[in-house]
C-alpha cells in the first residue's frame, strides 16, 4: 500500500469506529440533547471518512463536472441525511471509501505485476572508455563501444560477443525458459539476462534502434489501440449516469406526488444515485485487456493493442504463410535428376545461375554444389522474378527456374510427381534435368492447427509459391483445408484478398507468416501475426502480434489468451450491468436499501477487478 | 509529433475517459489516448503548435481531475 492508501485505511477506520459508536446512541425525539449527540457522532463519523469527497464535489461542480462521482456520493449521503437516514448517509460513504481503497490497492497492484513481468528496460550499461569502466545510461553509449555485462546483469544493447562465453535467459523475450549458449562471434540481443560468465560485446546498435527499445516502444504504445469493446463501454458510461440520475429524480419527484410520501421515494431515487457511477465496468474491461497483453508478453507473444487480442478472438479464417511459418525454411537438396549430363554437372549449371541470389532454395542449390565441385562463374544474370534465372556459363546459355520459366522458353520437361520445389535446368534450349529442393514441416505445424481447429477456427489456409503437388503434400502432413499454390509474390495479397471476401460474416482473418516479404499481407488481414520476431525488426513493425520465438505453437496459445481475455470481459459486463439493473429495480420497488446498493456497487468493481486479474495468468498445455 | 507524458495520481478510470475525450476535442490534436493502466497521457499534434496544445491538455485534465498530475519533461 502507498502512503495515501494507508492514510485513507487509517481514516475508514477512525471513522467506522465513531460510526459504530453511533449506532449505540439511541434515537430520540428530534432537537432533544440526545439527539443532537447522535446527529453529531454520525457528522463525526461522515467527515472523517468523506471531507474530501465532499470538497471534489464542489470543486468539480466549479469546474463543470456534474455527474462526477464525487458530486453522486455526495448527494446521495447528504439526501440520506437530510431524510433523516443517518446511518445510511454514513455508511455509504464509509463503504464507498472502503471501495474506492480496495480499487486502488487491487488495480496498483495488478499494474505492478504487469509492468514487472514487461520489465526488460536495461536501467544502465557498463561501457568500457579509455580503460576504465563506467556505467553510463545505455542510450549514451555509441556503437562500437564495448561494453561489459556481468553475471546476473541484462544485455543493455544489441552487439556482438568479443570475449567471454555465458548463457543468456532469454525468457523475458520469448517465453522459452531453455537458456541460449554464446560465445566469441556470437551476436547477442539486448533485453536478455546474463547468467553465467562474464561477457564483452561490441555494440552494433544504438539503444534507440535496439531490440530492447522497439519491444518497449511496442508495449507502451499498446495502450493506445483500445479495443471496441472498450470504446463501447466509455461510450456507455458516458450516457449511463445521465440516465440514471435522471431516472432518479423523476422518482424522487413524480410518484411522491401522486402518494404524498416524499421520504420513502427520495430514499429510493438516493440509492439510484449509489448504484449510478460506472466505475466497475470502466476499470475492470482495460484492465482485463491490459493483463491479457501482459500475460501473452509473458509468453514472448507482444500484442501491439487490445483491439487485436479482440480481433484475434473472433477470427475464424486464419492464412499462413508456407515457408519459415509452417515448415523450418531451411532447404536441402534431396534428389538430382540429370538428363544427358552428369550430376555434378548439373549442380554446377544451377548453382553458378544461382550463386548470387539469397533465396533459401537457392542457397541450398549453392550448398550442395559446392560440396560436390567448384562452381563456374556466371555472366549476364538476368532474374525474372517468380520465374528464375538466365545466365551465361562458358558462353553456354544457361535457364534455371521453375516450370512457368521452362513453358517461357517453350522447353518440355520431364514429369516430376515428387513433392518439393523443383529447380528445373536448360543449357543452350535443351533440357538438361531438374533438382528436388525440400523444406522440413515445423514438428509442431499440425498439432498447433489441430489446437487452432478446437478453439474454433474454421479454415486454415496456406499460401505458397511452391508446385501444387509440394504444396498439397505438406497441407495433407499438417491437416490444413485449403491450399493456394504457384503464387507468384504479388499474388499472395489477390490470393488474400479471395479468402478474405469468402470468409463468414462477422468473423476475422488471421494472416501469419515470417514478416520476411509478406508486409503487405499482414497489413491487409484484420490482425498480421508475424513469427520469430526475435532479432527482426521488420516483423516487429509489419505485424500486429509478433510471436517473438520460432514456435508456431504459441499461436493457439495466443489464441486461448484473446479468447479468455474476451470471456472475462464479457462476464465482467454483464456481471456488472445485471447487478446494477437488479438494485435499480429492487430500489424502485422499495425492496433494496442503501447499504445493498452501495455493497453492490463496490462489491461489483471489486469482484469485477479480481476476476479481470485472471487474464494474466495463461497456463500453458 | 507524438510524445507521452507522464501521469502521477490518476486514481479513477472513468476519468481517464473523459480527460481523452475532451483531449481529443482541443484544436490541432490528431489523435489522443490517456491510459489509466499505464498512467500514460499520448498526444499527437501539430508540430508547430505542440507545446501550447500540450499546456492545453494539462489544464483539460486539472478540469476533470485536479489532484492528477503530469509529468512534463
Amino acid at each position: 500500500m502507498s502512503r495515501k492508501q494507508k492514510k485513507m485505511l487509517v481514516r475508514i477506520i477512525v471513522a467506522a469506529v465513531i460510526f459504530a459508536g453511533g449506532l449505540f446512541v439511541p434515537q430520540a425525539e428530534q432537537f432533544t440533547l440526545l439527539w443532537f449527540v447522535r446527529l453529531g457522532v454520525f457528522l463525526a463519523a461522515y467527515f472523517t471518512a468523506g471531507w474530501d469527497i465532499l470538497w471534489k464535489a464542489v470543486r468539480n461542480i466549479a469546474h463543470g463536472q456534474v455527474f462526477d462521482e464525487n458530486f453522486l456520493m455526495t448527494i446521495a449521503s447528504i439526501g440520506a441525511m437530510i431524510i433523516g437516514e443517518y446511518s445510511d448517509g454514513v455508511a455509504v460513504i464509509i463503504f464507498y471509501q472502503v471501495g474506492e481503497l480496495l480499487q486502488s490497492v487491487a488495480v496498483g497492484k495488478s499494474r505492478k505485476s504487469i509492468s514487472d513481468m514487461m520489465d526488460i528496460n536495461p536501467e544502465y550499461a557498463t561501457v568500457e572508455r579509455n580503460g576504465e569502466e563506467i556505467e553510463v545510461e545505455p542510450d549514451e553509449v555509441a556503437v562500437g563501444e564495448t561494453v561489459v555485462i556481468k553475471p546476473g546483469e541484462r544485455i543493455p544493447l544489441d552487439g556482438e560477443v568479443i570475449f567471454g562465453s555465458s548463457r543468456l535467459n532469454v525468457a523475458a523475450l520469448t517465453g522459452e525458459s531453455a537458456p541460449r549458449d554464446v560465445t566469441v562471434g556470437d551476436e547477442v540481443i539486448s533485453g536478455c539476462l546474463n547468467t553465467d560468465g562474464l561477457l564483452k560485446i561490441r555494440v552494433t546498435k544504438p539503444y534507440s534502434d535496439s531490440t530492447v527499445a522497439k519491444i518497449l516502444e511496442l508495449v507502451e504504445n499498446s495502450s493506445e489501440n483500445k479495443a471496441k469493446t472498450e470504446g463501447f463501454i466509455t461510450r456507455f458510461a458516458r450516457v449511463y449516469t445521465p440516465i440514471v440520475v435522471a431516472a432518479a429524480a423523476m422518482l424522487a419527484v413524480i410518484p411522491s406526488i401522486i402518494t404524498g410520501n416524499w421520504g420513502d421515494w427520495v430514499y429510493r431515487a438516493l440509492t439510484f444515485l449509489v448504484v449510478s457511477c460506472p466505475c466497475a465496468l470502466v476499470i475492470s474491461v482495460p484492465l482485463s485487456y491490459f493483463g491479457g497483453i501482459g500475460g501473452a508478453s509473458r509468453h514472448g507473444i507482444m500484442i501491439k493493442g487490445s483491439n487485436y487480442l479482440e480481433t484475434l478472438a473472433n477470427a475464424k479464417t486464419f492464412v499462413f504463410d508456407k515457408t519459415g511459418t509452417l515448415t523450418k525454411g531451411s532447404f536441402a537438396v534431396t534428389e538430382t535428376v540429370p538428363k544427358g549430363i552428369t550430376e555434378s554437372e548439373l549442380l554446377a549449371f544451377c548453382a553458378s545461375a544461382e550463386q548470387n541470389s539469397n533465396h533459401p532454395i537457392a542457397v541450398s542449390v549453392v550448398k550442395a554444389a559446392r560440396a560436390a565441385g567448384d562452381i563456374p562463374k556466371a555472366e549476364n544474370a538476368r532474374e525474372i522474378a517468380g520465374f528464375g534465372i538466365e545466365v551465361t556459363v562458358n558462353g553456354k546459355k544457361v535457364a534455371v527456374g521453375n516450370v512457368r520459366l521452362m513453358n517461357k522458353l517453350g522447353i518440355e520437361i520431364s514429369d516430376t510427381a515428387a513433392a518439393g520445389t523443383v529447380v528445373h535446368c536448360a543449357v543452350d534450349g535443351i533440357y538438361r534435368g531438374y533438382i528436388l529442393v525440400s523444406d522440413e514441416i515445423k514438428e509442431q505445424s499440425k498439432s498447433a492447427i489441430a489446437e487452432l481447429k478446437t478453439l474454433g477456427a474454421e479454415k486454415c489456409v496456406m499460401l505458397t509459391g511452391d508446385r501444387k503437388i509440394t504444396a498439397d503434400a505438406v497441407a495433407n502432413t499438417i491437416g490444413l483445408d485449403e491450399v493456394r499454390s504457384q503464387l507468384l509474390p504479388d499474388g499472395k495479397v489477390s490470393a488474400l484478398e479471395e479468402i478474405y471476401s469468402a470468409k463468414p460474416p462477422k468473423t476475422t482473418l488471421a494472416y501469419v507468416g515470417d514478416g520476411m516479404n509478406d508486409a503487405p499481407s499482414l497489413a491487409r488481414a484484420d490482425v498480421g501475426i508475424a513469427m520469430g520476431g526475435l532479432g527482426s525488426d521488420a516483423a516487429i513493425e509489419a505485424a500486429d502480434i509478433v510471436l517473438m520465438n520460432d514456435n508456431i505453437e504459441n499461436l493457439p496459445l495466443a489464441v486461448r489468451i484473446a479468447k479468455k481475455t474476451h470471456r472475462i470481459v464479457t462476464e465482467n459486463i454483464v456481471f456488472a450491468l445485471g447487478v446494477k439493473i437488479a438494485v435499480l429495480a429492487l430500489a424502485a420497488f422499495g425492496l433494496g436499501n442503501m447499504w445493498l446498493a452501495v455493497f453492490a456497487d463496490v462489491g461489483v468493481s471489486v469482484i469485477a477487478i479480481l476476476n479481470a486479474m485472471r487474464c494474466m495468468r495463461i497456463k500453458n498445455n | 509529433m507524438k510524445k507521452s507524458f507522464k501521469m502521477i495520481d490518476l486514481d479513477c478510470a472513468n476519468c481517464a475517459a473523459k480527460m481523452e475525450t475532451a483531449i481529443k476535442k482541443i484544436d490541432g490534436v490528431k489523435n489522443a489516448s490517456v491510459s489509466f493502466m499505464t498512467q500514460k497521457m499520448t498526444i499527437e499534434a501539430d508540430d508547430d503548435r505542440f507545446d501550447e496544445i500540450v499546456k492545453e491538455a494539462v489544464k483539460v485534465c486539472k478540469k476533470v481531475e485536479p489532484d492528477c498530475e503530469i509529468v512534463i519533461k
